[in-house]
């Protein structure tokens, strides 16, 4: 359990940002369920991936052996975390860039704006990353009179479609390409009236909409991969060259990076860039990877700005069992072997960290009482942990958090009841007898009566034997 | 208390004292073979780029810009340029002709580190075409290769195929916002 010494645990807060959904998992995958367009739209997109992903990992013979480097590698980096962010620190400002700690996402959302304010500009232009939706800095900047824009292709998609995104690689997953079509139609200024849905030209009308944007924006606002504590390098991993454009045009760019995604050497890239890209999008190498090493003049944006975020990260790490989940390197591979995920999408899971390893991180950041039915939304079926490259262990951090939820008194009568009874022997053989008398109140199926009738509505009751095996032992 | 030493500290309790550090295993491959050009074509040409191998440089050149404007890095070897080519600024041209610092073979990938012969990185981005010249030294097998090749304090730009999206139903789609036509020229000596 927590093992902290000093300081409380500090989980990122409410009222700010997408880690906390409406409604719990059960009563939103209903919904989802409900949606048939959606789960063939879902089936069709990670049945493709899972085999692209498993025919490159199939290329590689040592691909078990970087697996065991990049967990290594993630254990060692929790472990020496304090020591590494400083020496990110210093490299990153001796090289030219400016780096602020934020403890929250409200203070990230302050830090950021301030930052766009003193430029002057009243737009940014955005890289899809993960820890600015979590931290719904979009909100804050829009709150600020700012506009933010989307560059990434499936963000594009999200934001014209007024849509909330559904996977952690590709946020528009749960559209299909007729979808798309009427969205850019509908909602895309200056679109062609005669596009199609063919692939290509959706991807040429998103590439002629944002093109003049690009070449206008003088800020542009990024999360990272990878911040190289030994060197101060950032990298960013992307496919379209939107990346690039927003990495490269503006004047000033603003990097915001969650505190475990830094990364002790140079040389450990070496791992981290042959497991995500095969693990993520099924690429031997993703179209586009960017790294910088603060300003370079003459190159790129001269005022570069690291934002490193905790939002919850430290009270996760005070987890010894829970911990791992910070070693995710956000490629979404659990997403897409999950068949749970499969049939509910994305929304069902309310944060913007879906499937199994939204599953177990995004109830450690915000406290367990607050995503309290997400370590349930699992079969502990243990796909995610084989498609892992990181080879974190979702399936044992669901049980841990399972035993960390609140309980229903009923439930936690009926479970002492039982473990009582287990424990005696004498008392289990006639609760065993007495069972068999359960098949005049109740067929096989029907579940128990109210209140417990919740914990058997997705379980089934064994159907009791007709001999015990204590009574057939005694009778041989 | 400032931020900095708010999250430090709360990292330090969170780790509470001295968790033990694990041995990083690198028993992952490390040693390669020459890197094999043929893997690196077949790698290329698998996420569409178009492969030319020669040692006329300027004619190939030519051959692919036909009447297009180009732009070019300040430290581009002059006898990789047609007599003929129209220098013109970025924001004009149709393509860029650059260098390159590394290329892996097992990835199709081609690195740029800004040298003078690459330029800045927006020379790279905004033309729709890039031509970019490989020497046979500067092809590794591996990423491990490449890695250790390359300065981590230069801006790098690792490309592998033209610009791509895998965002509509997870298929590989060419052609976004980088340039969307690749040719890659292998210089033959």
């Amino acid at each position: 359990m927590s093992t902290f010494l000093g300081m409380p645990v500090a989980h990122a807060p409410r009222g700010v940002g997408h880690l906390r959904g409406d409604e719990p998992f059960p009563a939103a995958a209903r919904t989802a369920l409900a949606n048939p367009q959606l789960r063939r739209n879902l089936q069709h997109a990670t049945t493709t991936i899972r085999g692209k992903s498993g025919r490159v990992i199939a290329e590689l013979p040592d691909w078990q052996e970087l697996r065991a480097a990049g967990s290594a590698l993630k254990a060692y980096t929790m472990a020496n975390l304090p020591r590494l962010l400083e020496q990110l620190e210093e490299k990153v400002t001796a090289a030219g860039g400016v780096v602020h700690w934020a403890a929250d996402a409200a203070e990230a959302n302050r830090i950021v704006t301030g930052l766009v304010r003193a430029t002057g500009e009243q737009r940014v232009i955005k890289i899809k990353s993960m820890a600015t939706q979590e931290i719904g800095l979009n909100e804050a900047l829009e709150d600020a009179g700012i506009t933010p824009v989307e560059t990434d292709l499936a963000e594009l998609i999200v934001q014209l479609g007024d849509d909330k995104p559904s996977h952690i690689l590709v946020p528009a997953i749960h559209r299909n390409r007729s979808e798309i079509r009427e969205i850019f139609l509908r909602a895309m200024p200056g679109v062609d009236p005669a596009l199609t849905d063919d692939p290509p030209a959706l991807a040429a009308a998103a590439r002629r909409y944002l093109r003049e944007t690009f070449l206008t924006t003088k800020v542009a606002v990024s999360g990272a991969n990878f911040g190289i504590a030994e060197t101060g390098t950032l990298t960013v991993v992307e496919s379209e060259g939107n990346g690039r454009m927003c990495l490269t045009l503006p004047d000033t760019l603003i990097t915001v990076m969650g505190i475990e995604k830094v990364v002790p050497t140079w040389q450990d890239l070496e791992v981290f860039l042959q497991l995500l890209p095969r693990a993520s999008t099924g690429e031997r190498m993703n179209p586009y990877t960017s790294m910088w090493h603060g300003v370079t003049p003459g190159d790129g944006p001269q005022n570069f700005h690291l934002v490193l975020l905790d939002n919850g990260r430290s009270a996760v790490l005070a987890d010894e069992v829970g911990r791992q989940a910070l070693h995710c390197i956000r490629c979404s591979a659990c997403l897409n072997v999950c068949p749970v995920y499969e049939r509910t999408g994305g929304h069902a899971y309310g944060s913007v960290y879906p499937g199994p390893i939204g599953a177990v991180l995004s109830p450690q950041l915000t406290g367990v009482e607050d995503n309290a039915s997400l370590p349930y939304a699992s079969s502990l079926c243990g796909a995610c942990f084989d498609a892992c490259p990181v080879k974190i262990d979702i399936p044992s951090i669901l049980v841990h958090l399972r035993n960390q939820v609140p309980h229903p008194a009923g439930e936690k009568a009926v479970m002492a009841a039982a473990a009582y009874t287990m424990d005696r022997p004498r008392l289990y053989a006639r609760a065993q007898r007495a069972a068999k008398f359960a098949k005049l109140v109740g067929k096989r199926g029907r579940g128990l009566p109210p209140p417990l009738n919740g914990w058997s509505a997705a379980r089934d009751l064994p159907t009791p034997p007709a001999e015990t095996f204590r009574d057939w032992w005694r009778g041989r | 208390m400032s931020s900095k030493d708010l999250i430090l500290g709360r990292v330090r309790s969170a780790l509470g004292g001295h968790p033990a550090a694990p041995e990083i295993p690198r028993s992952y491959r490390r040693d390669f073979p020459p890197a094999d050009l043929d893997v690196l074509i077949e790698r290329l040409v698998d996420y569409k780029a178009v492969v030319h191998r020669g040692a006329d440089v300027a004619a190939i050149v030519g051959d692919i810009i036909g009447a297009g404007t180009l732009v070019v890095p300040p430290g581009l070897p002059p006898e990789w340029l047609p007599p003929e080519a129209l220098l013109v600024d970025v924001d004009e041209a149709d393509g860029v002709v650059t260098g390159a610092a590394v290329a892996i073979a097992e990835t199709g990938t081609i690195v740029l580190d800004g040298s003078p012969d690459q330029g800045r990185r927006l020379l790279t981005l905004l033309p729709d075409l890039h031509i970019c010249v490989l020497r046979p030294e500067q092809v590794v097998a591996s990423v491990p290769e490449a890695v250790a090749r390359l300065d981590p304090t230069r801006p790098l730009t690792w490309i592998s195929g033209p610009s791509a999206t895998s965002d509509i139903e997870l298929n590989r789609v060419e052609g976004v916002h980088g340039p969307r036509n690749l040719h890659v020229i292998l210089l033959e000596v």
